[in-house]
């Protein structure tokens, strides 16, 4: 916060030294003494995706709350596109920028349709005016065609969302998060709980997007990592302790000792 | 819910287009069944009914009110008999300056109340409410803005839930203390009574009363049509989304303060407009329209009803009112008992109301029909997360 408080507001200079779309540096968080996040730094360059991996308590939801506006961090720089300091905005305001999120557990709206929780996702205006008065449009319709048949929910556009598969679920979440079209995806165990084959088909949906979204991937399901073949960072209490490539961070002696070890 | 549909057809949805109907031919019929047809007459309606049924449509717009905001955005407001008595009021101080001279005391200006008090002149709220125009504005403006008031405090800090529904009976209940006392100068413990006319017609003719009448069944099912409007159009799927998944629907960048009052501030409008067309009916506003169990009652009128399917509300109120209206004739003793036992019967056996159960009949019947299955019930007929 320190440092993002001193610089004036829409431009920070310091976050100009890089091209990064997502640039955290020395962020930290506790929780009545707990140090959640434990001056994190990460560093997320446009276009890419990159796997979150870390035993639980590492921090990695707490960086996620970070990130889109739940926590307030109590030191720390967060930019997107090195200009938006994240930690001045509320969640609301992160979304509008581009940051979607997907949660752990899928969060669709049980009580409405899926093709309305589409709507509800859809990219466009968020006022009160606007959407009393709000007519779909053709590109909004053709738009709502297009994600409902990414996440093969075409068939079950008129059933309840609470009706759905747990896995079916998960890729209507994503199919939200298309639909919001955001320049950075954040995807909390989008696999935690399904089949292998729908593991396989989740691996498949997520490199789709990410030919034009960036994406950040929390999870613990290491073949699932592994099939998506991308950098991998390793959280422990509240920092990074390794980056690279799977083989590589599996390799170091640290990240076994904090996986096997205990 | 289909943002895709035009509104003439979203509005005549199965279950609004027969309220409207009925309120629309009732507001044509009984007035005529009152006053063109001889009291011995089969179809003769009398006026001590006309009044009654017209006193339970106010409430039923209540219901709607309240309706609105919890079946839908799951604001569960256990104060919305407080916007009912402010638009109740502020019709009241309009009765109130139309007696005139007229008064026991045969002031010119000052009502009764008030000359009994030994007070010289008009306080300053009172201004200005000898204009009827003015009065029904203010019977809309009060409680709408104690509604952005509050709203604005409250959504902002996102309180919600229980705590939320204790600030409002709170509210409410603080409300009715303030008018109870004398110095407020809205006529203490007594209210304002003793209405004579309003607009030059004398509020004892059966002819008002029956136009008092219809104006109730019209400003129901316009209250139902607005609230339809709303609860279909893309602003209502929003709501629908906050009530189930607050969190979420802000994470999607929906400013969630900003629909939570806006949708406050329209139902407490509509409870202000039946409260203001409730007193003249009844020929009486006092404190105790503030009292937490009036809005409870509300509540309850809804929940029996069915919450989130508007006209279901609008049954439900007038339903138990005309089961209160019997009981209390027979069984005086016994009616806060059955009224509890109903809410406690409709809890456990019927958490979606009357129509609510109805609708879910109908669509069994229809999933025992193969093919047609109903994949999905409209998104109103649901629970609400408090």
């Amino acid at each position: 916060m320190t440092s993002a408080a001193t610089a004036p507001a829409p431009v920070a200079p310091a976050a100009r030294t890089t091209d990064a779309l997502l640039y955290l540096d020395a962020v930290s968080v506790s929780f009545d003494g707990f140090k959640a996040l434990n001056s994190l730094s990460l560093v997320l360059e446009p276009g890419e995706m990159r796997a979150i991996i870390g035993p639980n308590g590492a921090g990695k939801t707490t960086m996620m709350d970070v990130i889109t506006g739940k926590t307030r961090p109590d030191t720390g720089t967060v930019l997107l596109d090195g200009v938006h300091d994240l930690t001045r905005l509320d969640e609301a305001a992160i979304a509008e920028l581009g940051i979607g999120r997907k949660f752990q557990k899928p969060t669709v709206f049980e009580m409405v349709s899926v093709e309305e929780n589409i709507v509800l996702a859809l990219a466009g205006p968020r006022g009160v005016r606007a959407s009393l008065f709000h007519r779909r449009t053709p590109q909004e319709a053709r738009r709502i065609e297009e994600v409902l048949e990414i996440v093969r929910l075409g068939d079950r556009r008129d059933a309840l969302a609470g009706a759905l598969s747990h896995g079916q679920k998960q890729w209507l979440e994503i199919g939200m998060l298309l639909a919001q079209d955001p320049t950075l995806l954040l995807v909390d165990e989008p696999v935690a709980g399904m089949t292998d084959a729908e593991t396989e088909l989740t691996a498949d949906l997520l490199r789709r997007i990410n030919v034009d979204h960036t994406v950040v991937v929390v999870e613990h399901d290491m073949s699932f990592v592994r099939a998506l073949g991308v950098k991998v960072s390793v959280l422990h209490e509240g920092s990074v302790l390794a980056e690279g490539s799977l083989d590589q961070v599996s390799a170091e002696k640290r990240v076994i000792e904090v996986y096997l070890g205990r | 819910m289909t943002s895709r549909k035009p509104i003439l057809f979203r509005l005549m949805a199965p279950h609004i287009a027969p309220a409207i109907l009925a309120l629309v031919a009732a507001a044509a019929l009984v007035p005529i069944a009152n006053l063109a047809f001889p009291p011995d007459h089969a179809l003769h309606v009398p006026t001590g009914t006309v009044v009654l049924v017209g006193k339970w449509l106010t409430y039923a717009l209540l219901a709607v009110a309240l309706d609105l905001v919890w079946g839908y955005c799951g604001i569960l407001s256990l104060g919305h008999g407080a916007f009912f008595a402010l638009g109740g009021y502020a019709m009241g101080m309009h009765l109130m300056r139309e007696i005139g001279p007229r008064g026991v005391y045969g002031h010119p200006v000052l009502p009764d109340f008030m000359v009994f008090l030994d007070w010289e002149a008009l306080p300053v709220a009172w201004w200005g409410f000898d204009v009827f125009a003015y009065a029904a504005f203010m019977a809309l403006f009060v409680p709408g803005a104690l509604a952005f008031v509050f709203g604005w405090l409250a959504f902002r800090s996102r309180v919600t839930g229980v705590y939320l529904s204790i600030i409002t009976q709170a509210g409410t209940y603080a409300l009715m203390l303030a008018f109870f006392r004398n110095e407020l100068g809205f006529g203490g413990n007594n209210g304002l009574t003793d209405f004579k006319d309003v607009l030059g017609f004398s509020l004892q003719a059966d002819t008002t009363r029956a136009a008092l009448f219809a104006l109730s069944a019209l400003a129901l099912a316009g209250g139902l049509l607005l609230a339809q409007a709303i609860v279909t159009s893309k602003f209502g799927l929003v709501l629908v989304a906050i009530r189930d998944a607050e969190a979420r629907t802000r994470f999607l960048g929906w400013r969630v303060e900003r629909f939570k009052l806006f949708v406050f501030v329209v139902s407490a409008m509509m409870a202000g407009l039946a409260g203001a067309l409730y007193v003249p009916q009844v020929g009486i506003i006092n404190p105790s329209e503030f009292s937490p169990a009036n809005s409870i009652e509300a509540v309850i009128w809804v929940a029996v009803g069915g919450r989130g399917t508007l006209s279901g509300a609008a049954l439900g109120a007038i339903l138990v009112n005309w089961l209160e209206s019997f009981l209390t004739g027979a069984y005086p003793e016994a009616w806060l008992f059955v009224l509890g036992f109903l809410f406690v019967v409709v809890t456990l056996f019927l958490p979606k109301g009357i129509l609510g159960a109805l609708r879910s009949l109908r669509g069994r019947r229809r999933a025992a029909d193969p093919g047609k299955a109903p994949e999905k019930s409209p998104a109103g007929a649901t629970q609400a997360a408090e």
